[in-house]
């Protein structure tokens, strides 16, 4: 059969079969009835809906937010998963276990406990003032602090800000990062390291040259999965921020205010408004997935070869 | 080999116990009865009530037992889910543009607000303040509400049924109450909304904001959810204020021709809805702080739910379809506050 080769392991045609079907009903089906549904309007209606400015406005928060969370667990992710793979200390076992947590929680519950806590009385809230506009920073940022004022006004509040966002997101993505990461980590041997050493590296060579290419791939996919995770983001976000039009609104309470309007003329709900910006969303983050496994291709080549 | 005779018992046992499900639900139906009643968040512990008292009614006068099945959820997408096909016997919606929806979808008759004793909706509520201990902000009425000082908390009434009450009370505060020209309505709930910190999605996030989270100085609301917010945190002493207008809520109730008819449940559904206007009911609607329709039961509560003054969405905008058209539509008054920096 040309172009097919028979490979040693058993089961190929069975579980190539089962992957297509799968991803088909469960991915590719529903993803195509959205961009089904948004191609009912046509197209200077669609731009109409997506260039709306409230919905530019949403998009730009929301990459931003998940960029912003995204980085930073890149980074404490990092250190999270360097600490539990390389070094022993008590109640390693139950730490480990609690970084799965994010996952199994509704993510309302942990909307609400977060704006309790940065609320003005909460536990962190009533240290983050001078994050308010008529704090210290907060000022600095406004339009009438320096910064403001001379490059542009930044909202820095803790309180249903933008960085009450970045917060929220980074508790869901914390688990990407750390589980991709931890088993590259696990597998690269100390012999790697202690050769390393014996040939004269430095420590911070060491990390540079035999650490770092071997975790970059995982690393990179690890930031990818929390970025996408914080795209997708609904049930804390909406508790955190404060959810004004064009300022703290997220896109997919957009979504959810075109299915809740029932359209007169029609006599029927907005779906395919709502379908459109979804296809916005998701032709975005396609691309960034994209972009991003490109990007860890292009890693590979420094990772060490096998021997 | 045991494997698979093991998933061939599984298989079996399974069919068996399908059919043994369906033959005793074909035995049961015969004494019993069971309807859905698909409703909106806040009416809960309302209908828990009330299936009860209904329960107990139907089978004294009939002798059949019947179960009430409740839903709950936010009323546009409980709307949304009965034309997508969720089986409701009866809707007791948020809004009467919740259920015109329904019903322009074939399933409920046009002619539903009319089947029904004042314009369907068995009890009403009306849109009040909520403020913190000792009013510290003074909030007497709507026109404090556009003082610049003050922080207000109200739900998006683009996504909260709910919060579409909010908007046309104060709507209709300036152009029905002040009799005021539209122009001075737009500015002055686009004064209201420049005030609000936090738009939820939902009634019940905000009523969170304002009481958890302690967000804002005033919160405009449900009167039935202020008083449950009131109770909730006794130790708060928020108060509520009543402006000296305010809208007439009247969340409707209807019976789904469509499922009704294909289930053969309109007798029961038919008692349930009229149930509803009874005696019973409009005690425990009371005592739920709805406002009842029945006088006798309004001065019995007289004391939790004073008489105010109110104006109807009728004299608002006609309709629910003109007022969801001009008010919630996409580049309708709400969304052009926010277009226009």
């Amino acid at each position: 059969m040309p172009g097919h080769k028979r490979t040693a392991l058993p089961g190929f045609r069975w579980s190539l079969g089962y992957t297509l079907t799968y991803l088909c009903v469960l991915v590719l089906i529903p993803l195509a009835a959205c961009f089904a549904k948004a191609s009912g309007l046509t197209w200077e209606q669609f731009w109409d809906v997506v260039t709306d400015p409230i919905a530019v406005a949403a998009y730009k928060l929301s990459f931003v937010t998940s960029l912003i969370a995204a980085l930073l667990n890149a980074v404490f992710g990092l250190m999270v998963a360097w600490a539990l793979v390389l070094y022993e200390f008590p109640g390693k076992k139950l730490l480990d276990a609690l970084i799965d947590l994010p996952l199994a929680l509704p993510t309302a519950v942990a909307g609400i406990t977060f704006a309790n806590l940065y609320g003005s009385e909460g536990w962190y809230g009533q240290y983050l003032s001078f994050l308010e506009p008529d704090g210290f920073v907060g000022h600095w940022f406004s339009a009438n602090g320096w910064f403001g004022e001379n490059l542009f006004t930044v909202d820095t509040r803790a309180r249903g800000g933008p960085l009450s966002i970045v917060i929220v997101l980074m508790f869901v993505g914390i688990p990407f990062v750390i589980r991709s990461v931890q088993p590259v980590l696990a597998e690269i041997e100390a012999e790697q390291e202690e050769a390393a050493a014996n040939l004269g590296a430095s420590r911070w060579q060491t990390f540079r040259y035999v650490i770092l290419p071997a975790i970059l791939p995982a690393w990179l996919t690890g930031f990818a999965l929390a970025y996408a995770r914080g795209l997708g983001e609904y049930g804390s976000v909406i508790f955190v921020a404060d959810g004004i039009p064009g300022e703290t609104l997220i896109p997919p309470v957009l979504i959810v205010s075109k299915l809740d309007q029932f359209d007169q003329q029609r006599s029927a709900f907005k779906y395919e408004e709502a379908a459109a910006i979804a296809v916005v969303l998701l032709t975005i983050s396609f691309l960034t997935l994209v972009a991003i496994n490109l990007l860890e291709r292009w890693t590979k080549r420094f990772e060490p070869t096998e021997v | 080999m045991w494997i698979r005779g093991l998933l061939l018992l599984f298989i079996f046992t399974t069919i068996l116990l399908a059919g043994c499900s369906n033959t005793a639900r074909d035995v049961r139906s015969a004494a019993e009865v069971e309807i859905v009643n698909v409703s909106y968040d806040p009416t809960r512990e309302l209908y828990q009530e009330i299936n009860k008292a209904f329960a107990d009614h139907y089978k004294e006068k009939t002798g059949k037992k019947v179960t009430v099945t409740q839903s709950h959820g936010g009323s546009g997408a409980q709307a949304r889910a009965v034309i997508d096909g969720l089986k409701a016997d009866v809707v007791t919606l948020g809004l009467a543009g919740d259920i015109e929806a329904v019903a322009k979808k074939g399933l409920i008759q046009p002619d539903w607000e009319k089947r029904l004793p004042d314009h369907s909706s068995p009890y009403t509520s009306t849109i009040v303040f909520v403020v913190r201990a000792g009013n510290p902000k003074q909030i007497k009425d709507w026109d404090d509400l556009v003082r610049t000082d003050v922080k207000i908390i109200t739900p998006n009434p683009k996504t909260s049924g709910g919060a579409r009450w909010n908007f046309l009370a104060a709507w209709g505060y300036v152009a029905v109450h002040k009799k005021a020209p539209e122009a001075d309505a737009k500015q002055f709930v686009a004064k209201i909304y420049r005030n609000t910190v936090k738009l939820d999605t939902g009634a019940r996030g905000a009523t969170q904001s304002f009481v958890k989270n302690k967000l804002g100085d005033v919160f405009i609301s449900w009167e039935n959810e202020a008083i449950l917010a009131q109770k909730e945190v006794p130790d708060q002493k928020l108060e509520i204020v009543y402006p000296s207008i305010s809208i007439l809520a009247e969340p409707p109730v209807a019976l789904v021709d469509k499922t009704v008819d294909a289930r053969d449940t309109r007798v029961v559904a038919e008692a349930y809805l009229n149930f509803l206007y009874s005696d019973e009911a409009q005690d425990i609607i009371g005592r739920n702080t709805y406002r009842p329709r029945n006088p006798t039961y309004q001065q019995k509560y007289a004391a939790q739910l004073p008489p105010i003054k109110t104006f109807t969405i009728r004299e608002v905008a006609g309709d629910w379809t003109q007022a969801q058209q001009k008010f919630f539509g996409d580049g309708g008054v709400f969304d052009q506050i926010y277009r226009v920096k």
